[in-house]
């Protein structure tokens, strides 16, 4: 029975999609309820089935999906409790519609793609209000810059008028917000809301969520699979699997005694911070790998002197146009990459983190020669003697080429869709003419073993892997070609927590039987902490902080570098997030750094000073080590 | 806005130069002249040539000045109004043209938005309703409209309409009206004759629109907007219409440039299977009979149409789209 505390109770909930024909039920019997202001999360990996519980809820769900059966009454305070079952609802009828955005709203995972590039925000939110609300020509705009100021825009007046395309990642999910909200709903349904944002920018709209729930008195069913995001806003939580609910309960219980095998190895697989020099993550399903001897494996002299690849004062700007179509275009210089001087050394995992446009990824692109710098220089020697790479051509760029390659980010568009596995492991040694069709296959059957894939699976194409299979071909073409260095940009951003251990620990022991060398880049500071032996730390192209692993996390010096640290939601209730020393600007806001980490007009340049244990930080010259011990 | 627009205005002076010199180039490049072809005629018949008539018309036409100073002569023209004379018709080009202009204008502009009514609906109904029965149904039907030759089609269609309605064949109007001025019987007549070419001449274009259209409109129904505006509690029709439809429209507001000089030049072929009193057999008789200036004028004025009808389109896509109007793209 509904108590009247219940603001949505989902009883037995069954989706099933229809494909060619035949039903697959996706969601299979899910039950919770959702209290009067309180915030539920909904955990579990992608296909767990809990965005199509909340399509559901909302009367949103695609085409092909239907409610097969079960209940989710929900039950409206604001008309005296009657209860609705929205399973029972037409889905483009006229009830559901009036629910819909009114009393029930949604925001999305992708700020970008959610709104519409073609209207201006403020038309967007406001459209939501003049649908359920009747309200006075000239006041909708006012209660709609209202609202933009609730949920933190600067300048709400001119935001109203400004495109979505013109907002940067964090200001498009305010304003998803600031459109879910305005109608003052009683549930918001928050799919993976910060999941596409930087760490500091996700603690600043977590923030803003949980101020605007108590502010707002409404209910939020979060969708998760950060088990840190959870264990800071939640006050209880729905474990889903195979969609089915594993474990249900307050966040409290869970945290401290999961019960569940899958909840247990799903906090077991996560990096953290605590972790013991050696130890390792439990991934759910390891990977089985053998290393044949078609690869080479390369004698690591740890102590030998020269690193393996030595960058200094490198730097990058871009043109843009400012201005745009109809006005006179000005030339406008961005410093991507900003006198970065860094060196990776043989055999080692060098991590680089940084808030995205703060140009780690460009220093990538720069190493593989994929950008020209506009100076600097790249020194690689792999024990054969220093190799000038800008100064690479022709014949001779080509042959250096194998010794860098590079595993991507995402790994459904990384793989080209017409190939089969066969042919994109094949290609790296077909293109630089290593060995004959015999020898090729073999080699890509060894691939295929050293990843932990069947090699009798060479014939399928990348659609009938999932994205943990993926990667780990991702992974094998990367090493087709025996490189020495390995650039992992954000390797395991686009995968699931479980599968993310899984890419991890086979990226860990890669290492250590090939002998590689990898330069890590990631935004996500718990996994750089897990792969990495030393951590570079850049902001606005430039390289504010250097040094081992254990001191940086230890002792981080630079305000940037701790604004990053202290923003990661951790999956522990005794860690909850500092939400007021996030929200003072922003971590790169250079006004809150202090004098010693800016420019003064006696000291124009800022330099890398030296503390001790290999540690260096980006500093005023006027500023003495010891000032910075803290 | 205002700039920019001057700024492309004068930009179309150059474009508009190279065309009318690679125009006046081409059609002086076959040998001879509209005089030298027509000697050739009158000896074919057996007439006799009178060589001082021949220097008079040759000194009257201006052949026997060098090609520069014609061409100039000749752009010189353009700006006065006088687009030349027609040798073949003996009457200046813009009389010879303008007789049959209005009539190629309406036929144009009766199939355009015959296309559009036609095509619109059903290219939305098509995306909306992908994979169904009456999806496949219509997308046949589109693929008939394309596969069908256009000449074939003009035959079937005189043919019924000369056996049910007692249309008369071929023309813009029943013949005993084809040197009348003006009259409402006469208005009546091209009305009855009208339907045929925009159906044929349509059908095509409804069918490649219909699936362009669709196309696009599948495109951005997958987009994640489409969901939040769902999720607003927008009615279902709105939310096609505010969101993935507006945003599916570039393809066709990049289209209206091609489609002015279409308007002048359109469907040759069917005019002259039809024997239509529209611009496009003249301009191929035109160039057969080497009557240069009409030829060399009337492309010259599809030269014309063709810019200004990028540029419009151009503009329109601006205002519509604040992507193009707002974002500066990088330059690597």
């Amino acid at each position: 029975m509904t108590s009247r505390n219940d603001l949505i109770r989902v009883e037995d909930l069954r989706v099933a999609f229809t494909l060619q024909g035949n039903l697959l039920e996706v969601v299979r019997g899910i039950s919770f309820r959702i209290k009067l202001g309180s915030i539920v999360a909904l955990v579990g990996e992608s296909g767990s089935g809990k965005s199509v519980t909340a399509q559901a809820i909302l009367g949103i769900l695609p085409k092909a999906a239907s409610i097969t059966g079960g209940k989710i009454l929900f039950c409206d305070p604001k008309n005296d409790g009657e209860v609705t079952d929205i399973a029972t609802l037409d889905r483009d009828g006229e009830d559901m519609r009036m629910l819909r955005g009114a009393r029930i709203s949604m925001i999305f995972q992708e700020p970008m793609t959610s709104l519409s590039p073609l209207h201006t925000i403020g038309n967007q939110i406001e459209e939501a209000l003049t649908l359920h609300h009747t309200v006075e020509k000239g006041e909708a705009r006012g209660l709609t810059e209202d609202m933009l100021e609730l949920v933190g825009f600067p300048d709400p007046h001119r935001a109203y008028d400004m495109y979505s395309f013109e907002l940067s990642g964090g200001l498009r999910q305010r304003a998803m917000i600031a459109m879910a909200l305005i109608c003052r709903p009683a549930l918001l349904i928050a799919d993976e809301p910060t999941t596409a944002l930087d760490v500091t920018v996700q603690a600043q709209v977590l923030n803003q969520l949980k101020v605007l729930q108590e502010k707002l008195d409404m209910a939020v069913l979060l969708i998760t699979h950060d088990l840190g995001v959870v264990a800071n806003m939640a006050d209880e939580v729905v474990v889903v699997y195979h969609g089915e609910v594993m474990e249900a309960g307050p966040v409290k219980e869970i945290f401290t005694s999961p019960e569940h095998p899958y909840l247990q190895a799903l906090l077991h697989a996560i990096p953290h911070f605590d972790m013991k020099p050696g130890e390792r993550l439990e991934s759910l399903r390891e990977v089985k790998y053998e290393i044949g001897s078609a690869l080479e494996r390369k004698n690591i002299d740890t102590d030998s002197a020269e690193p393996l690849l030595t960058i200094a004062n490198l730097r990058k700007t871009y043109t843009t146009r400012k201005g745009g179509f109809f006005r006179d275009s000005a030339e406008n210089k961005v410093v991507a990459v900003d006198d970065v001087s860094l060196t990776v050394r043989r055999g080692e995992c060098l991590g680089l983190v940084g808030e995205s446009g703060c140009g780690k990824t460009t220093v990538s692109k720069m190493i593989m020669r994929a950008v020209t710098p506009d100076s600097g220089s790249l020194t690689f020697d792999n024990g054969n003697g220093p190799v000038d790479v800008r100064a690479l051509e022709g014949q001779a760029l080509q042959s250096f080429r194998p010794r860098i390659q590079m595993v991507f980010q995402d790994p459904f568009s990384s793989l080209s869709p017409r190939m089969t596995v066969l042919n994109i492991l094949r290609e790296p040694l077909q293109i630089h003419n290593i060995g004959n069709d015999a020898e090729r296959m073999e080699t890509v059957t060894e691939l295929m073993r050293v990843v932990g894939l069947d090699p009798r699976f060479l014939n399928r194409y990348p659609h009938s892997f999932s994205g943990g299979q993926r990667q780990r071909v991702g992974i094998a073409r990367a090493l087709a070609l025996n490189p020495d260095l390995l650039i992992c940009d954000e390797p395991v951003s686009a995968l699931d927590v479980s599968v993310q251990a899984q890419i991890l620990n086979l990226l860990k022991n890669l290492q250590n039987e090939l002998g590689l060398t990898y330069l890590f880049i990631s935004h996500n500071l718990a996994v750089v902490d897990y792969m990495a032996d030393r951590i570079a730390v850049m902001c606005k192209g430039n390289l504010v902080e250097v040094a081992p692993r254990e001191v940086l996390f230890r002792n981080p010096v630079h305000p940037y570098t701790r604004a990053l640290l202290k923003a990661v939601p951790y999956p522990d209730l005794s860690r909850p997030l500092d939400f007021e020393a996030i929200n003072a600007g922003g971590a790169s806001n250079t006004q809150v750094w202090g004098p010693q980490f800016n420019v003064s007009p006696e000291a124009p340049k800022l330099i890398h000073l030296e503390l001790g244990e290999e540690h260096t930080v980006l500093v005023n010259p006027n500023t003495e080590a010891g000032e910075l011990r803290v | 806005m205002l700039a920019y627009i001057l700024r492309r205005i004068v930009i179309m002076i150059p474009t508009l130069l190279i065309a009318s010199a690679l125009i006046f180039a081409i059609i002086e490049l076959p040998p001879g002249d509209y005089l030298e072809s027509y000697i050739a005629e009158l000896k074919a018949q057996g007439e006799s040539v009178d060589q001082a008539q021949i220097e008079f018309l040759r000194q009257e036409y201006g052949f026997d000045k060098p090609v520069l100073e014609r061409y100039f002569s000749w752009l010189w023209g353009f700006t006065q109004g006088d687009f030349g004379y027609s040798f073949e018709y003996q009457l200046p080009v813009s009389d010879v043209v303008g007789d049959r202009l209005w009539l190629t204008v309406l036929v144009s502009f009766t199939t355009i938005i015959f296309t559009w009514v036609i095509a619109f609906p059903i290219g939305i109904y098509s995306a909306t309703h992908q994979y169904s029965w009456s999806d496949y149904g219509l997308t046949f039907l589109g693929l008939l409209g394309l596969a069908i030759p256009n000449f074939l089609l003009a035959l079937v269609l005189t043919y019924l309409a000369k056996i049910w309605f007692g249309t008369s064949i071929g023309h813009l109007m029943d013949p005993k009206y084809l040197t009348e001025p003006m009259s409402w019987d006469k208005f009546k007549s091209i009305l009855e004759h009208l339907w045929i070419p925009v159906i044929v001449i349509g059908t095509s274009g409804t069918a490649g629109m219909i699936r362009r259209l669709r196309a696009n409109l599948l495109d951005e129904l997958q987009k994640q907007y489409v969901i939040t505006a769902k999720a607003k509690g927008l009615k279902p029709f709105k939310a096609l219409v505010k969101y993935p439809l507006r945003m599916s429209l570039n393809f066709f507001i990049s289209d209206v440039g091609s489609i002015l000089p279409a308007i002048i030049s359109g469907a040759e072929i069917v005019a002259v299977v039809l024997s239509l009193e529209t611009t496009g057999p003249l301009l191929i008789a035109a160039l057969q009979s080497q009557d240069m200036y009409l030829a060399g004028s009337f492309l010259m004025f599809l030269a014309s149409l063709t810019v200004v009808g990028v540029l419009i389109s151009d503009i329109a896509l601006a205002m519509l789209d604040p992507r193009i109007r707002l974002s500066g793209g990088a330059t690597r």
